[in-house]
């Protein structure tokens, strides 16, 4: 692995909590890692596993799933199917050989912008050591190749 | 074909700084699809506007990515421009390049390169986007209002006098909250009960007005204009409808000695009791937990005095009402810091320490003292009273970290009522700052120290004890740049405001967010500070930030002004971003409307011609459905999908990231 290997981590967060905690860190100017890509979507039970494998497949070295913590979902309980939903997504992971430290869970409020800015730093951290995720990425070049006729 | 418009803002230097929009506009210009790509200063000011609705008509752009700023900021001013150029408001994205991209980074090749692909993501959502009509939904005409002290009555009566209905409700036996405590209030010297109780009546007598006391929000469900609420109405075992005030149960009560909390335990109430003389509604509750009878289950000497029949019923249980609300006026307010955190100044060590607002009990004429000050040790008049300011505000380390905002005021206000009681009497302050920023506020703490001889030592206080029946308080004069030491008759702690202590789980049960401490976030601290980021929540008082009187007044007025300009309207318009089915797919396994928090879905069944079923399918109802998209995920034959955030927008947005 080389040392200037740059991680991109793809983050499925929900618009009122983590999305907000990240505009937060933003106004009050935080730095961290720019490896982070946001997709905005409502709620976190919103975020289906396809997702996570797309854009582990499209060139992601890992993928963050945040949202509002237990009990503070503005949909409710929302949060609590994407906890649960990511519960069984984990045992099927270890069956399709990605490993599980690709994939983080995390709790991030409206009022947690430093929060956000450090589980960015963290997580890229951790994908440096990871090294890039390749074996998926292969996978879809050959699909594409396959496809192509 | 699609026809994107990309639209790169500077916003100033704010995003350009970071960011070479030069290289961000080349790159996304050679993207597929897009038309035009421009840059410019400001495309939320009006030539900036402008510049975007021309290119729209000129180039009949189907989609429109502007990158900027967060959605959360001008997702809404751009949609408008949109709409104006005759574009579907819907086909609007914006590319949050500025709080999640310039403003995070610090090297602009990296910031660049992230920039481009953000903007490239969502000019590929945008290319999947559909056009979108708003929703209509009815809106109930009723208000509530959570929390009756000066901010929640001022809500509900100018809600109120626009002839809306309003549903008041507060946890206490009376309305008033702390404003009823206090004794004259700044800067104007006018007692505080002279000017808020005529208003607790107008409140109480109001005919659109229904005072819910001693009650509690259970649960709160629906959405803006269709808000249903639960409201526990806690039993008082008195009935409020036939009690009339006499206050003889309150007379012949043998538990007296339980110290009142209103009086902030400085004078003592019975079990049965009204918090103050001027309660409204002056009708008595009895405390469970302190009354004989309800301990030991004799006594009832309450029911045997009172003249009614049936009028104090031991047998009474909490019982709950339910209303259909369409706007809900958040004003649970504060409570003050406990003081204990700090050793140093020996509160509830010594009986003469006390906090500020057991001071103005002492001050308030209905007090325990009828407005002597006395000390709560010996009943004696202090000579010499030291207040510590910021007790516990402005103090990362132990406190809080923000400015409590009454404080310097309040203080400045014990020190003249000390000196105007006391004409002997010293007052020695240890101060910070002084922050008297108000009308007529720096006027006031001038005359507190030119007229009433307020004395301001500029420094804290490290230590406090007890020596010959003085407390000896030890501080620093950082003017000076010497230590000092004063022999005080009584201390008091001007101690910090803090959110109610269950603010997070009543937040929690309204939907509605707080910050780090436990108040309430409004949705925008300088532009929309009254809404909520929930539609239909409004704030005001001290539960958003700690306020004094004159300000938590306007943003009562300010909240209710919101509230009636929604009632001005019979229907509302809602974000369409809704749930659909499609009925050629869906198998009605019925998994979506397990899913759905909302129970917007349905089942409705498909009949042939003769009204056989042919089968059934999932229907939602998009008045109720609100956009979470827990089904979209749920549906195991993808029938399921959510306008705005459609499986194909997201993949694509994925794909091209």
């Amino acid at each position: 692995m080389s040392e200037s290997f740059e991680p991109k981590i793809v983050a499925f967060v929900c618009t009122y909590c983590t999305y907000a905690g990240a505009d937060l860190a933003g106004t009050s100017r935080l730095k961290y890692a720019p490896n982070v890509r946001i997709v905005r979507l409502p709620c976190t039970g919103r975020i289906s596993p396809m997702f996570i494998l797309k854009a582990l497949q499209k060139g992601a070295d890992s993928v963050l799933v945040s949202g509002c913590h237990p009990g503070d979902c503005h949909f409710a309980a929302g949060n609590y199917h994407a906890r649960r939903r990511w519960t069984v997504f984990r045992a099927l992971l270890a069956f399709t050989g990605i490993p599980e430290e690709r994939i983080r869970f995390s709790w991030v409020s409206a009022a947690e912008g430093a929060k956000f800015a450090d589980l960015i730093n963290e997580i890229t951290e951790d994908t440096k050591k990871l090294g890039p995720f390749t074996q998926y990425q292969e996978l879809q070049k050959v699909i594409e190749t396959q496809s192509s006729y | 074909m699609a026809k994107i418009g990309v639209f790169v803002c500077h916003c100033g230097e704010n995003i350009a700084s970071m960011v070479d929009t030069a290289t961000l506009v080349r790159k996304i210009s050679e993207h597929p699809g897009v038309e035009v790509c421009t840059e410019y200063k400001y495309f939320c000011s009006d030539p900036g506007q402008e510049t975007v609705k021309r290119a729209i008509r000129e180039n009949n752009l189907t989609g429109v990515v502007v990158a900027a700023c967060s959605p959360r900021m001008h997702e809404t001013t751009f949609r408008k421009a949109c709409a104006e150029a005759g574009l579907n408001p819907y086909m609007l994205e914006m590319a949050n390049i500025r709080e999640h991209c310039s403003w995070v980074h610090s090297d602009k090749e990296k910031a660049t390169e992230k920039a481009i692909e953000i903007t490239r993501s969502l000019v590929e959502k945008v290319k999947r986007n559909n056009d979108l009509k708003p929703i209509s939904v009815p809106v109930t005409r009723r208000a509530l209002v959570i929390g009756g002290g000066i901010a929640g009555i001022q809500a509900a009566l100018d809600i109120a006098g626009a002839g809306r209905e309003v549903i008041l409700v507060e946890r206490e036996p009376s309305i008033g909250g702390h404003m009823s405590q206090l004794s004259e209030t700044f800067p104007t010297l006018d007692c505080s009960q002279c000017i808020l109780t005529p208003r607790m009546v107008e409140a109480i007598q109001h005919p659109n007005i229904k005072v819910l006391t001693y009650s509690e929000v259970e649960s709160v469900d629906g959405y803006i204009g269709n808000f249903k609420v639960k409201i526990r109405k806690k039993a008082r075992y008195v009935d409020i409808n036939k009690c009339t005030g006499c206050g003889d149960c309150i007379q012949k009560c043998p538990v007296k000695k339980i110290p009142s909390e209103f009086e902030c335990g400085l004078g003592n109430r019975t079990a049965i009791y009204t918090p103050f003389a001027q309660a409204v509604p002056n009708v008595p509750v009895i405390d469970t937990t302190r009354c004989t009878y309800f301990k030991n289950g004799k006594c009832k000497i309450c029911q045997k005095t009172c003249q009614i029949e049936n009028c104090i019923d031991f047998e009474m249980q909490d019982t709950f009402e339910e209303y259909e609300i369409g706007a809900i006026v958040v004003a649970t307010g504060f409570q003050i810091q406990d003081t204990s955190l700090y050793g140093e100044y020996g509160y509830g060590k010594y009986k003469d320490v006390i906090t500020g607002l057991s001071f103005e009990r002492l001050a308030s004429a209905s007090g325990p003292t009828s407005g002597k000050i006395l000390r709560p040790s010996d009943g004696k008049e202090p000579e010499t009273i030291v207040f510590i300011q910021c007790a516990g505000s402005r103090d990362p380390s132990k406190g809080v970290k923000y400015c409590s905002k009454i404080c310097c005021m309040y203080t400045a206000k014990h020190a003249m009522l000390f000196a105007h009681k006391n004409h002997h009497g010293r007052s020695q302050i240890f101060y910070m700052d002084i922050r008297a920023a108000g009308k007529g506020y720096d006027e006031f703490t001038r005359r507190a120290i030119e007229e009433d001889g307020a004395e301001y030592l500029r420094g804290r206080v490290s230590k406090l004890y007890e020596e010959n029946g003085k407390l000896i308080v030890r501080g620093v004069d950082s003017l000076l740049g010497k230590p000092v030491e004063v022999a005080a008759d009584m201390v008091v702690l001007a101690t910090a405001i803090v959110p109610q202590p269950d603010a997070k789980e009543t937040a929690k049960k309204i939907g509605i967010g707080y910050d780090e401490y436990g108040f309430y976030n409004e949705a925008h601290l300088k532009l929309r500070p009254v809404e909520t980021a929930t539609a239909g929540i409004y704030l005001c008082g001290a539960c958003q930030s700690p306020k004094d009187i004159p300000d938590s007044v306007a943003q009562a007025s300010a909240a209710a002004a919101k509230v009636i300009g929604l009632f001005s309207r019979e229907q509302l318009e809602r974000e369409p971003v809704v749930a659909g089915v499609n009925d050629a797919t869906c198998a009605g396994c019925q998994g979506c409307i397990m899913a759905c928090p909302y129970n917007a879905i349905d089942v409705r069944d498909i009949n042939d011609r003769n009204g056989n079923l042919i089968k059934q399918v999932a229907d939602v109802n998009p008045g109720l459905c609100q956009g979470c998209g827990t089904c979209v995920t749920f549906c195991r034959s993808n029938s399921i999908d959510l306008a705005g955030f459609t499986e194909k927008q997201i993949f694509a947005e994925v794909m091209a990231l």
